[in-house]
């Protein structure tokens, strides 16, 4: 297996229009409304764990499924889809005694949003596969025991040994880009980075890397505590061709931490918010139009190079944001001057 | 201060158990919550970076330093600053640089054990994202020579450099070496750390040099008066050379200019090895300084016996809060007895004292943690004061008056002067204001407000969209049934628009506040039950005629339709004229333009209006009231543009651009790719006056001064962008952080300046080179501020072109974000704030306009052209809109 560098292919595409990303995976599945049995499928039918729910294990027992899936958002016109293994980790998938499945899941979850993407895939519009590489349901820099906060239920190494884990199946399923998404703890991105950076040179590969943050509330900072700018610094060394942030928010909520990545990423800035924030029945309400709206002006401001959705957001609403950036210039890559930016919770930049 | 960069960095070296036996001691019994308050008051002396060592025979270094960080990331107060890793041993920093979430310093690595393994360890610390600090030590050993320093430094830079390590994430510690030991060959050390780190900077770009500074006065431990003296000179010198980071001990650090004179000088001569006999001469004299614990109190005692005024100020220097109370007591029954109030202490001496302290730090004389620990001295003597302060208000008059008031700029606006001089005047007068800085959303100001208990808030703005977000401030507190008074200030804002707009979105008190001095006494009436409802009595029946003369004079303005408008467009005579060809088309940059040049360009009236102070100047030097005050401001500001000049604190930007163009439509400009004309580049929109103007005074549009499409002239227009802001918000953040209000605000308004004089420069330059219709155009100052040239560089935003999205067709015709670095906020407000855009005009005929009210036809037509929505438009025409969207 040797992935193929896409980056040449891609920059220019950056350089031309704002991208597309795809929007809402788990939204989409929850439409079909499997049970307990359709989950299961044919070849899990006698799994000793209740897997409802496993959304990634659909990969394997509803493949039809998912794939449909990517072709509604690459009709609506997405450049980039992501694929199902948002939770295809041993860390995360231990839950359902599913570890051994892990490598599976992730070359399956690959194959199928490839298969997806060349179905469609003109040399005009040339369509990408970003493997995704979940937070995990664990966290490397907080203590699960408040008694206790020196206390961690995972240490780096065991991140490190589940991620390459996951990034040896996704890139023999053909993923053009390694994405590190919804990252609510830095350490664990870390890990997920020294992983990528050590399969790259141990397999003398390499293929572009996106990496998405998560601001989880008001206060402006990811769950670990960090600032935008001192989650930027924590990660800035992977030399990611993508930084953004996604979920958690709305459009609206999020513009401001989107702005600041935008004024001080040397990268491409990706943001795939949610359709509003859910309402008190856990369904988001912000419809295409307006969300669009709203994507439209950030564009205008010259904020985006790709846009997506998260939670709540569908083929619809990525229809409405690829129509509304259309014709908009990418944001253009800033020049800034070299400084060591360091960061704790905030950051600290000074320049020699 | 969420971020800063500082001239030097100070590491905090308490955590390391090598360096503190207290540390080690906490660590070994595993007192680890006292090992976290070690930390945290280090953050607190305001160390930037915190180092961690667990170095110990004794202990199981993995282990300790482990936990150790594992416990700091739960503490946010410890946490938020960057942590040095620092280990003689690869696996304890390897499990440092597992814990840590930030990107941190790795302390350290060397080419000791040869290149091989030397890069290595830098491979894996580049995937760990770390920085690191690299010891000149190579396989012979330490480097102690200037050119062995500098040799091993090159070789380590070029290696890493050569993997692709970032050449900024290098810290070289060039070895700081004991001098004065009495070995000849040492004497030379400090000089060969000083010239090495001169060189090592030069020869390895954007590379840091840090060192532990408490060695090179070794060789005189247990006299800490003398080791201070040599800290603080060391440090002055290897400062100076570009060492921009170190390992300092605050508590032992002399003020360089407090030293004994004879001291310092013969220090100075052991530090830069001045005379073969300088060892001799400072031991002769340093038992005189040594002072045991009895001979320490005779120096105490030596201070203690000045006046209060002075002992306040050398407490406040030397960070001394031991007897600040007593001293504090003293002062209050002096001035009070003279019939003084408490407050006058604050405002008297101690505020005096933290003057010296600000004077020593801007120089170079002190260092930042020496300032916080004097901020502490002062905030006890305060602390100390006001119960005297609440007592005189209980039983004075204006018992209401102190209250909490909370300031922001609004959301998509950058600009802060004014509101810090509000802030400034409102602290001095003894309110608590919680300043939440610039581009400050709605929902933050009332979260705040609420969670701190605010009693007023006040809102600043500088550009006209900010109006609307005052708006929308209001209607949001009205939702959120908040009942606070709010003002509203800034230059922007009016009283009328305050009481047409603001107002009736708020159902309490809502009151447009014109400057800095009319603040405290509108405060205090809001605060004050008694004089509240009298003053809001006041202020709501001015509204009221506010609002009734604006709703009759809405009726009763006349304006036109476009159409008439445009029929009496400026009448300007095309046939015969020949439109001046620029001799440069396309765009120029101009980056790191010389202030100095810059400077003979400044118009220094509005610099004293940004002050409150009126007068034209240069008049209002020589005023008799003012002119005093006048002066030592001129003088301040002139000297700050020289520090700006000589320490690189500011850059100048800029961007100009001339294009072939042609006025279409009615009222637009098509900028065309080249001569050719065929291919428009963009097409800027401007807006005609709809005023029904007396015969003979033409409705006037900027596109009227471009010669039309169909004229068949080659006619052309300009664009420029410029800032003299670069880098002003870190220095700004750096006097803030030094509570220095008065220099932050000092800084931002010459960066203003600046930048207006820059606009000027480039204005003129265009005239008379680039576009060159003006080439031996001879104005001097006073001619340029009264604009008696020709042409104009109308900004949009501003009257001539008031509809501000046009910025974005700008930044993007010259792309001014790349080439000046200036940036467009969601409003169109440009950051830095002391930026200029606008438009050139070359037409001799070519004037400044307000082109005022606007009819719905206008709206329509501009909305269209625009390709925006009429909703869109509306929004952003506003303030000019001669009918009310909702009818």
């Amino acid at each position: 297996m040797s992935a193929i560098d896409k980056s040449p292919e891609l920059n220019a595409l950056l350089a031309s229009r704002i991208l597309i990303l795809d929007g809402g995976m788990g939204t989409q599945i929850q439409q079909h409304k499997l049970d307990e049995a359709a989950y299961r499928g044919e070849r899990f039918k006698d799994w000793p764990q209740d897997v409802k729910g496993n959304n990634d294990l659909l990969t394997l027992s509803q493949p039809d499924i998912i794939r449909d899936i990517h072709k509604a958002y690459l009709q609506a016109g997405a450049d980039i889809v992501e694929t199902n293994t948002f939770n295809s980790t041993s860390i995360a998938q231990a839950d359902y005694g599913m570890q051994e499945l892990v490598y599976e899941l992730n070359k399956r979850g690959s194959e199928l949003a490839r298969e997806a993407c060349d179905a469609v895939a003109t040399p005009d519009k040339p369509r990408f596969v970003a493997g995704v590489l979940g937070p995990t349901n664990r966290t490397a820099s907080i203590s699960p025991d408040v008694n206790d906060p020196g206390f961690r239920n995972v240490s780096f190494n065991e991140l490190v040994e589940s991620y390459t884990e996951a990034v040896d199946g996704l890139l023999a399923g053909g993923a053009d880009i390694l994405l590190v998404e919804t990252i609510f703890d830095t350490l664990n991105a870390k890990a997920a980075i020294f992983a990528i950076e050590k399969y790259f040179d141990d397999h003398n590969v390499k293929v572009p890397i996106m990496i998405s943050g998560t601001i989880t509330d008001a206060s402006g900072r990811t769950l670990s505590g960090q600032t935008t700018e001192a989650f930027y610094n924590s990660l800035r060394h992977a030399r990611p061709m993508f930084f953004g942030l996604n979920c958690a928010l709305g459009p609206d909520a999020l513009r401001q931490y989107v702005a600041e990545l935008s004024r001080i990423a040397e990268c491409h800035v990706t943001a795939h918010p949610n359709a509003g924030l859910p309402n008190e029945f856990g369904e988001y309400d912000l419809g295409p139009e307006e969300m669009a709206e709203q994507i439209s002006e950030w564009a205008e401001a010259g904020l985006l190079n790709v846009i997506g959705g998260c939670c709540g957001t569908t083929p619809d609403h990525i229809r409405a944001m690829a129509e509304a950036v259309s014709g908009k210039a990418p944001r253009k890559l800033p020049e800034l001057k070299p400084a060591l930016r360091l960061s704790g919770l905030e950051p600290f930049n000074t320049t020699a | 201060m969420t971020q800063s960069s500082a001239q030097f960095i100070n590491i905090g070296e308490r955590t390391n158990v090598t360096g503190s036996a207290k540390f080690r001691n906490l660590i070994k019994e595993e007192k680890y919550d006292e090992a976290l308050d070690v930390a945290r008051q280090q953050v607190e002396n305001g160390a930037q970076v915190i180092d961690v060592n667990m170095d110990e025979g004794m202990l199981d270094s993995k282990a300790a330093m482990v936990r150790f960080l594992n416990l700091i990331a739960a503490e946010p107060d410890i946490a938020r600053v960057p942590i040095m890793v620092d280990s003689s041993k690869w696996e304890v920093i390897e499990a440092g640089l597992q814990c840590i979430q930030g990107k941190g310093i790795v302390n350290s690595i060397s080419l000791k054990e040869g290149e091989e393994k030397f890069l290595e360890q830098a491979r894996t610390i580049m995937r760990y994202g770390a920085a690191v600090v690299v010891m000149a030590f190579d396989t012979v050993g330490q480097a102690d020579t200037e050119d062995r320093k500098v040799e091993i430094c090159k070789r380590s830079y070029d290696l890493l450099t050569g993997i692709g390590f970032p050449p900024e994430d290098i810290i070289f510690d060039p070895n700081i070496f004991a001098v004065a030991t009495g070995i000849e060959e040492h004497n030379n050390y400090a000089v060969d750390f000083i010239e090495a780190t001169r060189r090592i900077r030069k020869e390895c770009p954007h590379a840091h040099i840090s060192g532990g500074v408490s060695n090179v006065s070794f060789s005189f431990r247990g006299n800490n008066p003398v080791r201070e003296a040599i800290h603080s000179v060391f440090l002055y010198h290897a400062i100076q050379a570009g060492m921009d980071m170190g390992i300092v001990n605050a508590g032992q650090l002399a003020v360089y200019d407090d030293l004994d004179a004879e001291l310092r000088e013969r220090v100075e001569d052991v530090i830069l090895n001045r005379r073969p006999d300088s060892t001799e001469r400072l031991l002769e004299i340093a038992d005189r300084f040594k002072g045991g614990p009895a001979e320490e109190k005779k120096q105490d005692l030596a201070w203690r016996e000045k006046p209060v005024e002075e002992r306040i100020s050398h407490a406040l220097v030397k960070g001394i809060a031991d007897y600040i109370e007593e001293d504090t007591e003293e002062a209050r029954a002096k001035i009070m007895d003279a019939g003084g109030r408490p407050l006058n202490v604050i405002e008297g001496p101690l505020m005096d004292g933290m003057n010296v302290v600000g004077d020593l730090f801007g120089a170079g004389k002190m260092f930042l943690p020496q300032v916080v620990k004097s901020a502490r001295v002062m905030k006890k003597a305060v602390a100390y004061l006001l119960p005297y302060i609440e007592a005189e208000k209980a039983e004075g008059e204006d018992t209401q008056a102190k209250g909490k008031v909370l300031m922001a700029t609004v959301k998509g606006d950058v600009h802060d002067i004014g509101k810090n001089i509000v802030g400034v005047v409102l602290q001095c007068n003894n309110y608590d204001v919680v300043d939440l800085g610039v581009m400050v959303p709605a929902e933050k100001i009332l979260q705040t407000a609420r969670e701190e208990k605010c009693d007023i808030i006040g809102l600043s703005g500088l550009i006209t969209p900010s109006l609307d977000e005052m708006v929308f401030v209001a209607s949001e507190m009205q939702r959120q049934g908040m009942d606070l008074p709010l003002l509203i200030g800034g230059a922007t804002t009016s009283r009328a628009h305050t009481a047409v707009k603001v107002d009736p979105a708020y159902k309490h008190p809502v009151v447009w506040v014109k400057d800095a001095s009319r603040s405290v006494p509108v405060v205090s009436s809001l605060l004050s039950k008694e004089h509240r409802p009298v003053f809001m009595e006041g202020v709501k029946n001015e509204y009221d005629g506010i609002r009734e003369r604006h709703a009759s004079k809405r009726g009763r303005e006349k304006a036109i339709p476009l159409k008439e408008a445009r029929a009496n467009r400026t009448p300007i005579e095309w046939e015969g004229y020949t439109p001046p060809r620029p001799k440069h088309l396309g765009v120029q940059k101009f980056e790191n333009y010389p202030i100095e040049e810059i400077r003979q360009y400044i118009d220094w009236g509005p610099f004293f209006n940004a002050w409150e102070m009126k007068g034209k100047y240069p008049d209002i030097l020589n005023n008799p009231t003012t002119g005093p005050e006048a002066k030592k401001l001129f003088d301040d500001a002139n000297r700050m543009i020289d520090r700006i000049i000589a320490d690189g604190w500011l850059q100048a930007n800029g961007v100009i651009g001339l294009f072939p163009a042609n006025q279409v439509g009615e009222d637009d400009i098509a900028v065309y790719t080249d001569e050719s004309r065929s291919e428009a580049l963009t097409t800027l929109r401007h807006l005609r006056q709809q005023g029904e103007h007396r015969a003979g005074v033409p409705n006037r549009c900027l596109a009227d001064y471009v010669a039309p499409k169909d004229s068949g002239l080659a006619d052309y227009v300009g664009g420029f962008a410029v800032t003299a802001g670069m880098g002003s918000k870190e220095k700004v953040e750096e006097f803030k952080a030094d509570h220095d209000d008065y220099h932050a605000i000092l800084l931002e308004a010459v960066a203003d300046r600046l930048a207006e004089a820059f606009a000027e420069l480039m204005h003129a330059k265009v005239r008379r080179e680039y576009w060159g219709y003006a080439a031996d155009e001879q104005l001097d100052n006073e001619a340029l501020i009264k604009e008696t040239y020709k042409g104009i560089r109308p900004a949009p935003g501003y009257p001539a072109c008031p509809e501000h999205t046009e910025k974005g067709t700008l930044w993007s015709l010259l792309d001014v974000e790349k080439n000046t670095g200036i940036t467009l906020t969601e409003s169109y407000a440009m950051w830095p704030g002391a930026s200029v855009s606008g438009w050139y005009f070359s037409h001799p005929q070519s004037q400044y306009f307000v082109v005022g009210r606007l009819l719905k036809d206008q709206v329509e037509s501009y909305a269209e052209r625009k390709g925006m929505t009429l909703e869109n438009a509306e929004r952003w025409l506003a303030p000019y809109l001669a009918y009310d969207p909702e009818d």
